[in-house]
């Protein structure tokens, strides 16, 4: 066999291993998920009568804020569920079996692209059931097909890139509580971004920050592609943030994974 | 490929001038192994004496500083995949995956291995029969005792066939039963002739099962040999009698030619080969000169007495002998 294949089917007996983890200590990947069906809920509930009216749009209030506030939360789901890939890539480092995979003569990637395909099924799954939360407390999108395609590619884009971000700071993570706490940032991110209310409506700095922060950019195309908001430049940003995300976690964490491990 | 010069079946590790520091901190500093195919190795040390390093860099894991060395016929730096390919390792610290069952672990292993899925599940079911895991090869290895998680951990180094396997102290923490076990494994593992390479603690599981023992201390091997050979160099046993009284000692002192005097502990230490005989004979002497003893302990030799015979600045009964028994 080829190295190339061999890394296929490795990577493919990796992830066989995660995906059975997952069923196994379920009570996290149900946690990290949750979270963001709760914020949902109660912006929706809570906030959402007000800030929908706050919007300004025709119709306003909480059914216009569904609409508005779903693609952050979206968002914080690829959040949270990479919170829970730092987690475990880093439980996995603390374990005797890495130093059992380091030497057998598999591909060593295969340790990381298993846990980055795990990962990204539960990131789809996860955001499958915010979504449908979403619809039932009344999201209407009015995206055609190939909108719905284009979404579902830039919400796996985004998720790709978060992952191989979480992957680095949980090998960077000397121990599994500081890589449960790293990536935490990244929940709180699309509240100061589009995600939950304008950015016009910040104080100048803040707005500044929310403006130019990867996931506005990905919120606005979102709503472009699934409301008909307009666009603009946003599409590209989202794309170029992605790509970067991906590339540096990336290199960062192979680098991290072929270090010689700590004795 | 391989141009070895040497004559014979080729070593199956063969590791000249070792080195490793971490910063300032000397961990190996130059050692030399040659292990022949099919036999048993023992690397004997205490904590921090770098036999775990040793074992990380012989496998891959960790790379020297300097020297060089060959696994399987292959170099360390130069080839780590092929010498992956040969070798199986078995760690300190238990490398299982606890959230699936002892056999998932073992086709995770096959999966690896490219086994296929037919062949996997067979060798699966063969380890965990061969290894006494049948009943709890469906349970999920958090539940595990410390001798069955030890067990399978070895199992699933055996999965691959490897045809030199390291041992990083495996009988440490399991209790007599669980120990004993594990050296019938290894001792069946190399009548299937596999080369096994081993470190422990234990001067008796040394003694038990290896062909040839290396001491390590401080990152350098102080003595090789059979087990035979390094006995012959640790300094015998002996008999610790102690006295109710000075006088008491006096006159033991005065009976036995060639023990040596503690006056603090009361205590006399008479050199023996600890046999019955010998015993026997002591205690007549004593009795003959009307002695009488307050206790007596009959002292073999540890691996305590190894290190203090071959890294003390004595030999023989040497003052570091007496400053542990009057430690105890």
């Amino acid at each position: 066999m080829t190295a190339l294949s061999d890394a296929v089917v490795d990577s493919a007996t990796m992830l066989r291993r995660n995906l059975r983890r997952m069923l196994r200590y379920p009570s996290m990947t149900l946690l990290l998920a949750g979270i963001p069906v709760v914020i949902l809920l109660l912006f929706v509930y809570v906030f959402g009568g007000t800030l929908g009216a706050g919007l300004g749009a025709p119709g306003g209030g909480r059914g216009a804020y569904v609409d508005y506030v779903t693609p952050g939360i979206l968002m914080m789901t690829v959040a949270a569920v990479v919170q829970g890939t730092a987690i475990s890539v880093a439980m996995d480092m603390t374990r005797g079996i890495i130093a059992r995979f380091r030497t057998m003569a598999i591909s060593r990637a295969s340790v990381l692209i298993g846990h980055v395909l795990g990962s990204l099924i539960q990131a789809v799954l996860s955001m499958g059931v915010v979504l449908g939360v979403a619809l039932l407390i009344g999201f209407r999108p009015n995206a055609d097909a190939v909108e719905w395609v284009a979404a579902t590619g830039l919400l796996v884009m985004v998720a790709l890139a978060l992952i191989w971000l979480a992957v680095a700071l949980g090998l960077a993570s000397e121990s599994v509580e500081t890589a449960s706490n790293l990536p935490q940032p990244l929940v709180f991110l699309p509240f100061f971004g589009s995600g939950f209310v304008p950015t016009e409506s910040m104080p100048t700095g803040l707005r500044w920050f929310a403006e130019y922060q990867p996931f506005t950019p990905v919120i606005e195309t979102l709503r472009g592609l699934l409301l008909g908001t307009p666009i603009g430049n946003s599409a590209i940003l989202a794309v170029a943030w992605c790509a970067g995300i991906a590339l540096v976690g990336f290199v960062w964490a192979m680098a991290l994974f072929s270090r010689e491990p700590r004795a | 490929m391989a141009t070895l010069a040497a004559t014979g079946p080729a070593p199956a590790i063969a590791a000249t001038g070792l080195r490793k520091a971490y910063g300032k901190q000397v961990v190996l500093d130059g050692i030399d192994l040659t292990v022949a195919a099919g036999t048993v190795f023992a690397l004997l040390g205490p904590n921090g004496a770098g036999k775990t390093t040793t074992v990380r860099i012989l496998a891959t894991l960790l790379a020297a500083d300097g020297g060089e060395a060959r696994v399987c016929g292959h170099d360390l730096a130069r080839e780590p995949g092929a010498v992956r390919a040969g070798i199986g390792v078995t760690g300190q610290f238990s490398a299982v995956d606890d959230l699936l069952s002892g056999r998932e672990n073992l086709i995770l292993m096959a999966d690896l291995h490219h086994l296929g899925r037919r062949e996997g599940r067979r060798r699966a079911a063969d380890l965990l029969d061969r290894f006494d895991l049948t009943e709890s090869g469906d349970r999920m290895t958090a539940t595990y005792s410390g001798g069955m998680r030890r067990r399978l951990d070895l199992a699933m180094t055996l999965v691959g066939d490897p045809r030199v396997i390291f041992l990083d102290e495996p009988t440490a923490g399991l209790d007599p039963r669980s120990r004993r076990t594990m050296w019938r494994i290894v001792r069946d593992l190399v009548g299937g002739g596999v080369t096994v390479f081993l470190t422990t603690q234990y001067l008796e599981e040394a003694d038990q099962l290896a062909d040839r023992i290396a001491v390590l201390d401080q990152g350098k091997v102080v003595a090789e040999g059979t087990a035979d050979e390094l006995k012959r160099r640790i300094p015998g046993g002996h008999v610790r009698l102690r006295f109710a009284d000075a006088a008491g000692l006096q006159a033991a002192a005065r009976a036995l030619a060639g023990a040596s005097r503690d006056d603090e502990a009361l205590a006399l230490l008479v050199p023996t080969d600890g046999g019955v005989r010998s015993l026997k004979a002591l205690l007549d002497r004593l009795d003959e000169a009307s002695i009488v003893v307050e206790d007596l302990s009959v002292h073999t030799p540890d691996l305590d007495d190894v290190f203090l015979a071959l890294t003390g600045p004595g030999n023989e009964r040497g003052p570091g002998n007496e400053r542990k028994d009057r430690a105890r």
